[in-house]
Parts: structure tokens; C-alpha cells; sequence
């Protein structure tokens, strides 16, 4: 079937199959920034933004992306490093496989709310996964770019 | 304590590759392999059987099959599939697919096709008539079972760990020291307790994976998300029979692995499928079959009788471990060692006599394989288990009785190999972690009044760093013309940040910033060989073959250096980007000495050394827990999680730090959540993150870590290792503070809210 959507800021017309998952067709596309790491939408690994909003691309069809605007990290390359490098100082960077989808989430989350609690991170990106950091190193992150932006 | 300045080495330096990884590059083994034959793997559904009848003729009428592989196809030379140094302690027992499948998962076919969707419908339409056979699902029942899960005669061990396959044997021991039973008789008080550990996975967040294809000289050229990639190598060349030149084995960054990549889990399957049909080929697991057909943890069942004195000294301990190693013996030998070895030592202070005895056994399961803490982690849950309930049962402070009974520095330890506590500032981390935590206000439960409880419970941990007489790391540093260098490693970085850690080591050596050194790891082509990253052995074993490394070069940069101020080398030194000429100040640069080595030179402007260590020094750790315990439901929610670690001198505090915290968080799903149950086919039930449930951001707590220093004279600037050791606090002192929360023990993980629910109820 033929769709088209808006990737990354650029329309494109693209032919895909009933059945290709969003996440498949991204990757197809260069977006290698979208990571698969569970088939059950429990990972938060293949988070993209779908006309803005946080969505996992391992649980819909490409199909559905017709007439939307999806955005992945290549797309957001100068929002991101904004604030990833604050949890570099970290460390908490790691193994990197969940980086790109938690990153993307922490960009949902910062659009819609600039000045987060804790408490509010944390739920926030519950349903982010990482196995390496023990998630505390990329709190200590996000909050000190939040500090830094208070100055 | 000797304790240096150092100006790179301490320092938290971001790590060499974080940037690319948060902006989300494509660095991983699918992001930078192209597109290849997709391999999948068919898989038994019964724990036990004989392939009968393998039909594949419709399978192969599906547009877009390039060929399927039985049985029948592959080659008939058994091997071992875990990355350990050769002769390898693990039983040769395994083909790449055996006509006997030996627990469900267990591969019966390998199809390759165009796409996924093609390889999906054949696997559906391939008929397999199974001889299904009686399994041994029980880890309890399986010495000496009359079901043999390796009847083969071709079984065969590389080296003699007392396993046999006529028993289900993979292999047993037992070591000891003083008279164990007669200074048992003599205390006044024994617990005799039984402890039992799942065979959690690793649930690294990256699935295996491994490409696989025809180089321009038609080698086999690998790139797997491995942390071995030299014994990778040697695994294939056997399992396919070709010359270890015939095969190069890279890797990209890995998305974890945590040990379940110490195992080549997946390498062979697509590796021939290129030998057989010429064509590039991939194979990345589902979560599901990372799952189930991964290389967990050793399910293990410790028995532990202590002996003490009423006053709290511990005079005997006496393990004996019964270990389910699953289908195949990967790591089992090993794995098992450590569940004494990396426990008992810890209360060398005391000490009079102690045993360790062991037997690992097949069963019908599930492979087991390394998981980061390898054995001790399940030791310790059991040791220290009991050294807790030994002190609430005297009504001794738990923190009390480990000072008058821990090791120190000095103290030689004979259920440690005989090796000396060289570097050990156990001591100071219970003092300091008493002291961050605030013990004497937390330990008292307290009654929170809405049917919550708060308690504390404290353990303490050991490793190793490297394995002694065993493993080799090596490392070539590079001078380019401009002054900076490169670094070349076999060991491999799997967000571990050894990268980096061993470029901070190069800058100190050579006098560098840290933005000079490149580092490039790990290829079998062009890495100097290294056993690969695991055994807690990078930061201690490679990071001193990195300062040799250095050392050596410098020698030649003088040498070179030395010819361009005509003069004797032992008449310059190496100082700040320079070589000065002692006598006259005169001095030439780096980038002098560069050029100059290459022309009309024959002085090489690089080095490699080797490295390996007739000792493993541990990293000891303090873990202390506070919890609020749900008197109604059984929820435990951890509120604070305190830690703090001798790891030596710690190279980079930041990177020391998170691996710390990655470690107790991991450490806290064994104990609360992560569960492993089987159906009565042997099938695991947590087949994906759905039913397998990894901690979360909400489930934590609050954490801090913080270091104690010691110095460990046989470590690159001090260091011992902080990987595996950092996941062994968390389940002892969990279960202590429930006990103290409940009065119940529990001594098999998970403690799960519905188990902590029942215990209370069993009491009221």
C-alpha cells in the first residue's frame, strides 16, 4: 500500500506492506536510532514522536503513520544535544542501546513540562528500560541540565 | 596505604564513544551490517526428544528460502559454545543441530531466506516428527538418573573437572581446610540452612545477534555482539572445521551484556549459513528467544552449616552447592567454584575450618552460562544470609559480628586460593556505609502505624579480579605524527567503559590529554590477543598490560628521540609531549620523533604488551537496605539503597559509580521480581519483559555509592575490578531486612510480595 507521512520534517511517499511495523519501516528509511528490544511494548527502546506525542513504534503499523509526522532522533539531533551530554558527565550513557528511546521520551517530556520534579522524571520515563545504569546516573543528568538552565 | 596523584587517572572523564551512543548513531551489529540472508532458528517444543522425520519440502517452496539446514547437514564435531580460555573447562557436547534435542528451545533447524516473512512462513511449514523422551526436569533428581540428557559417546570433556555424562555429571569437587566436622562439634551454636537461586537472564537491553559474511579473500568474517571475540573465533573454527585464519571476529559497541555474551550463543547458526551458501547472513533473537535459548544464570541450591560462638565468632562454614548447569555445560564447571570461593574468604578473620563441596548437573532445561557475579552472587546470597540470622538469632548487631569476624588487609586467606588480602578496605565500607546509611536509626524496625513496616538489613560482598594463572589481556599503543596515539585492544567495552578507562590509563602513562588517545577494539585481525571482558579481569588485567604498553613505548620514543639529539638513550627523557636531552636541554618533539620513525628507522613507534596475574585480588563492597514492607500485600519498596565499594583505586569514580548503581539495581530484581518457573514441559513461563519483570525507575529507591580507597600493589595505579561485584549485596540484604520486618526468612529468591504475603499469614 502506498502511505504518506512526514519523517524527520521531510514529506515522503513511501510503498509498504499491510503488515510492516513502524519501527521496521523506520529503520528501512536510515533511522537506525530506533531500537527494537522487546517484541511486547515493554522497552521504551523504539520510542519515536508521532505529530509530537511519544509513541513505541513496535506496536503500530507503518500503515497508521499515514498522513502523520514522525520524528526520530536524527530529526532532533540539536534538541537532544542540548542536554545528553550532561548525563555523559554522568556516565550514565552505558551500553547506549536505550539512549535513543529514552532520550526521545525526555524531549516529550521537557516539551511538556520544562521544569520537572523528580518524581515527575521518573514517572515520566517509567516506561524506559535500561539493564546497565540502574536509571539513578541519568536523574542525576536531566537534573543537572535543569539546573544549569536555571543558571 | 600508598595512594599517588595522578593527573588523568581518577578523574571522570565522559566516556569515548557517549555521544554517538545518546545521539542515537548507528554503532550496533544490525546498524552497521547491511542487509544479509535472514537466518531463523526452529526450536523444540519438547525438553527432551529424537528427531524422527524432518520434512522441509514445503518449507522450501516459499518464494524468498534460500536453503534450510537439518541435522543431517552439519558438521559431526562436538563443541562448547563458552568463551573461556582453551582447554576449556566446559564439556565439548553440543553440534551446531543435534538430531537429540535437549530442552525446549533446543535448535532443529536453521532457515535462510530473502526476508523475515519468507523465513517466519517456512519455520511454520517445516514438519518434524519427534520420538519424545522422558525429561529430567528436576535438578534435584538428575545425578544418576537413568535418563541421560548426553548419552552420546562422543561426549567429551577438554580437560577433567570430575564430570561425566553417564551421571548427568557436568562436574563436581570438594575443598576444604581444618577439621570441619570436629570444630562444628565444638561450637555453641550451627545453622544448618538451605538456600535456592533461579536462573535469572542477563536481559541486556540489546539481543544477541551476530552478521556474517565472505571478506574479500573469502574468509569468514564475523561481527557479533560478543565479549570474546578471540575465543569466538576458536569456537567456530571448531564447530565448522575451518582454520582459525580463515575466520576474523569483530566487534561494534554491544548493547550490554552483563556475561550472556561470555557465551557465542548465536554465532554459529548464521556462520553456517555462509559457509553453506557464500551469502552474507544475520541472526538477531526475539526477546523471547533471548529468553529461553539464552545462557542465564546456574540455578543453585546452597546448603550452608555454620559454626559459631556464643559471642558472635565464626569459626566454620561448610557449603556444598548443587548447581543445574540445563541442557548443555557452559560455564557449569566454573560458575559453581565461585559460590564457595568468593563467600567463605569473607569471614577469613575467624576462621578455624571450612568446606566447599559441589556437584553440577544436567538437566533438560535451558542452558545456563556467566552472568556478571558468576557463581558468587549466589554464594553470597546464601553466606551472607545466614551470618544474619546467626547474629539476630545471638541478638548481635549484624554490623558488630561481620567486624569481629571479616577479613582485613594482610590476612592470608585459605578458602581464597591461599592468596594474601593484599589491598582490603572492607573494614573502612562498613564503617563508612554504617555511618551514610544511619545504621543505629534505621535497624530498629519500626512500625509505621498504617500497616507498614521499615527495617534495615546489611551484607557484604566479595569478588575477584581476573582469573589467576589464566587469563591474558594485552594492549598496542601507537604514536602518530601528530603526537597523539592510538590504543588497540582485544578487551571488549560493552557500555562497561573500558575504553575509556584504558585511554585514561595511556594519557597518564604518556603524559597526554585524554582527548589524544584513540581507541580501536576488538578484531581478531588486528587486536593483540586478549581472553576477551569478562572475570571482573579488563580494568586489572588489560589496564596493566596498557601501562607496559606504555612503558615500553616510551623506551622507543627515547630511543628515536635520542638518534635525532645524537645521543645514547639512556641520555634523554620523555617529558610532557617531548624528549629533552639531559645534558644540553635540547629537545624534540612528538611530532619529530614520528616522522622520523618513518623514514630510514628501524626503532618501531608503537608497543604491545602482554599481561597476566598469578593472583586475583578481590574488590570488597558493603550493601545496606532500608525498606517499607506492606504488612497486607507483601509489596516491599525499597526506600534507600546504600553502598560503599573498595575497588582500589578507582580509574574513573563517574563510570565506578553508575556500574555500581547498574549492579544493585539488577541485584534488587533477583530479589523482588525476576522469577523463573517452568511449565510442565519444561517450558520457561517469562518468555518476554511482559512476564519477566526487570526493575524499573520506580523501583529503586533512593541510591548513593560511595568509595573507600585501598591500593592494590599488582594493579595498574592502584586498581582492582568493580564489574561483577557491585550485583552481590542486594538479595542477603534484602531477605534481612524482610526477616526483620516479618520474622520469616526467606531463603529462596524472588521474594515476591505473594510469598512475603503468605509468610505472614503462615505465622498468624
Amino acid at each position: 500500500m502506498d502511505i504518506k507521512l512526514k519523517l524527520n520534517g521531510k514529506a515522503i511517499s513511501a510503498q509498504c506492506d499491510a503488515d510492516t511495523i513502524l519501527l521496521d519501516f523506520l529503520r528501512e528509511r536510515g533511522c537506525y536510532s530506533v531500537k527494537r528490544g522487546c517484541d511486547t511494548s515493554n522497552c521504551g527502546l523504539c520510542t519515536v514522536l508521532m505529530d509530537g506525542k511519544p509513541i513505541l513504534s513496535c506496536s503500530m503499523l507503518a500503515a497508521r503513520a499515514d498522513g502523520h509526522s514522525i520524528q526520530t532522533l536524527e530529526g532532533l539531533q540539536e534538541e537532544a544535544a542540548d542536554f545528553v551530554g550532561f548525563i555523559a558527565d554522568q556516565g550514565a550513557d552505558q551500553c547506549g542501546f536505550c539512549n535513543p528511546g529514552f532520550v526521545m521520551n525526555t524531549i516529550a517530556l521537557l516539551r511538556e513540562n520544562p521544569d520537572p520534579t523528580d518524581d515527575e522524571i521518573r514517572a515520566y520515563l517509567a516506561g524506559n528500560l535500561c539493564r546497565c545504569s540502574g536509571y539513578d546516573g541519568q536523574l542525576r543528568g536531566i537534573r543537572s541540565y535543569l539546573n544549569s538552565r536555571k543558571g | 596505604m600508598e595512594e599517588r596523584t595522578y593527573k588523568v587517572v581518577g578523574k571522570s572523564f565522559r566516556k569515548k564513544d557517549s555521544m554517538q551512543l545518546l545521539l542515537g548513531k548507528p554503532v550496533y551489529m544490525d546498524d552497521v551490517t547491511p542487509n544479509a540472508l535472514v537466518v531463523k532458528i526452529l526450536r523444540s517444543p519438547h525438553p527432551n526428544a529424537i528427531v524422527q522425520e524432518i520434512n522441509t519440502k514445503a518449507a522450501r517452496l516459499v518464494p524468498g528460502v534460500v536453503d534450510i539446514f537439518t541435522w543431517e547437514d552439519v558438521p559431526k564435531t562436538r563443541f562448547a559454545i563458552a568463551g573461556q580460555t582453551y582447554p576449556e573447562p566446559s564439556p565439548y557436547d553440543r553440534l551446531i543441530l543435534d538430531r537429540h534435542v535437549r530442552f525446549a528451545g533446543d535448535a532443529v533447524a536453521i532457515i535462510a531466506a530473502e526476508t523475515e516473512k519468507a523465513a517466519l512462513k517456512a519455520m511454520k511449514l517445516i514438519k518434524v516428527k519427534y520420538e519424545v523422551l522422558e525429561a529430567v526436569l528436576d535438578y534435584h533428581t538428575a545425578l544418576d538418573n537413568p535418563i541421560w540428557v548426553h548419552p552420546e559417546e562422543d561426549w567429551e570433556p577438554p580437560c577433567e573437572v570430575g564430570g561425566t555424562n553417564r551421571r548427568n555429571l557436568v562436574a563436581s569437587g570438594v575443598d576444604s581446610d581444618g577439621d570441619v566436622e570436629g570444630v562444628l562439634a565444638s561450637c555453641d551454636i550451627v545453622l544448618d540452612r538451605t538456600f535456592h537461586t533461579k536462573a535469572f537472564n542477563q536481559a541486556m537491553m540489546e539481543p544477541f545477534g551476530c552478521f556474517t559474511q565472505l571478506d574479500r579473500y573469502g574468509r569468514l568474517h564475523v561481527i557479533s555482539s560478543t565479549q570474546i571475540v578471540f575465543h569466538t573465533r576458536r569456537i567456530l573454527s571448531r564447530a565448522l572445521g575451518i582454520p582459525k585464519s580463515r575466520i576474523r571476529v569483530e566487534k561494534p559497541r554491544i548493547g550490554g551484556g552483563f556475561g550472556a555474551k561470555q557465551t557465542a550463543v548465536c554465532d554459529v547458526y548464521p556462520a553456517f549459513v555462509t559457509m553453506k551458501t557464500g551469502r552474507p547472513a544475520k541472526l538477531i533473537y526475539t526477546r523471547e528467544e533471548s529468553q529461553i535459548a539464552g545462557s542465564p544464570r546456574h540455578e543453585m541450591e546452597i546448603r550452608v552449616r555454620l559454626g559459631a560462638n556464643r559471642d558472635g565468632k565464626i569459626r566454620v562454614l561448610d557449603l556444598y552447592t548443587l548447581s543445574n548447569s540445563g541442557a548443555y555445560g557452559e560455564h557449569g564447571p566454573t560458575t559453581v567454584g565461585l559460590s564457595g570461593h568468593k563467600s567463605i574468604p569473607l569471614y577469613t578473620g575467624s576462621l578455624e575450618a571450612y568446606r566447599f563441596g559441589y556437584d553440577v548437573v544436567y538437566t533438560n532445561l535451558q542452558a545456563a552460562g556467566a552472568y556478571r557475579g558468576y557463581g558468587a552472587t549466589q554464594g553470597i546470597f546464601a553466606v551472607e544470609s545466614v551470618v544474619n540470622e546467626l547474629a539476630e538469632t545471638l541478638g548481635i548487631d549484624p554490623t558488630l559480628i561481620r567486624d569481629k569476624n571479616m577479613v582485613r588487609q594482610g590476612m592470608v586467606m585459605p578458602a581464597y586460593y591461599g592468596e594474601t588480602a593484599s589491598a582490603c578496605a572492607l573494614d573502612r565500607c562498613m564503617a563508612h556505609c554504617k555511618e551514610m546509611f544511619g545504621w543505629e536509626e534505621k535497624y530498629p524496625v519500626r512500625d509505621m502505624g498504617n500497616g507498614k513496616v521499615r527495617a534495615a538489613g546489611v551484607a557484604m560482598a566479595m569478588q575477584g579480579s581476573c582469573i589467576s594463572n589464566v587469563d591474558v589481556g594485552s594492549a598496542t599503543v601507537k604514536l602518530s605524527e601528530d603526537g597523539t596515539y592510538n590504543l588497540i585492544i582485544g578487551a571488549a567495552d560493552m557500555g562497561t567503559g573500558c575504553d575509556t578507562i584504558l585511554a585514561q590509563m595511556v594519557a597518564e602513562m604518556m603524559d597526554c590529554s585524554f582527548d589524544d588517545v584513540a581507541v580501536f577494539g576488538a578484531d581478531t585481525d588486528a587486536s593483540p590477543y586478549d581472553s576477551g571482558s569478562y572475570a571482573s579481569s579488563t580494568t586489572y588485567i588489560t589496564g596493566k598490560a596498557v601501562e607496559k604498553a606504555c612503558t615500553e613505548l616510551k623506551t622507543r620514543i627515547c630511543a628515536i628521540g635520542a638518534e635525532l639529539l645524537g645521543c645514547e638513550p639512556d641520555a634523554v627523557v620523555m617529558e610532557s609531549g617531548k624528549v629533552r636531552r639531559i645534558d644540553t636541554d635540547q629537545t624534540v618533539s612528538l611530532t619529530d620523533i614520528a616522522y622520523k620513525a618513518q623514514v630510514n628507522n628501524t626503532i618501531p613507534a608503537e608497543a604491545t604488551a602482554t599481561h597476566s596475574s598469578p593472583v586475583s585480588p578481590p574488590p570488597y563492597m558493603v550493601g545496606m537496605v532500608e525498606i517499607e514492607l506492606d504488612k497486607l500485600t507483601g509489596l516491599v519498596t525499597i526506600l534507600d539503597y546504600m553502598a560503599v565499594v573498595d575497588c582500589g583505586i578507582p580509574i574513573n569514580p563517574a563510570l565506578a559509580r553508575i556500574q555500581t548503581e547498574g549492579g544493585i539495581v539488577q541485584g534488587i530484581g533477583h530479589t523482588l521480581m525476576e522469577n523463573v518457573t517452568y511449565d510442565s514441559h519444561g517450558r520457561p513461563a517469562e518468555r518476554s519483559f511482559m512476564q519477566y519483570k526487570i526493575p524499573t525507575r520506580l523501583d529503586m529507591g533512593t541510591l548513593r555509592v560511595e568509595f573507600e580507597h585501598s591500593y592494590e600493589p599488582t594493579g595498574p595505579f592502584g586498581a582492582k575490578s568493580i564489574g561483577e561485584i557491585v550485583i552481590n549485596t542486594p538479595a542477603p540484604a534484602i531477605a534481612h531486612a524482610i526477616a526483620r520486618a516479618t520474622g520469616v526468612w526467606h531463603r529462596e529468591l524472588p521474594i515476591t510480595p505473594e510469598k512475603v504475603a503468605m509468610s505472614i499469614d503462615g505465622q498468624e
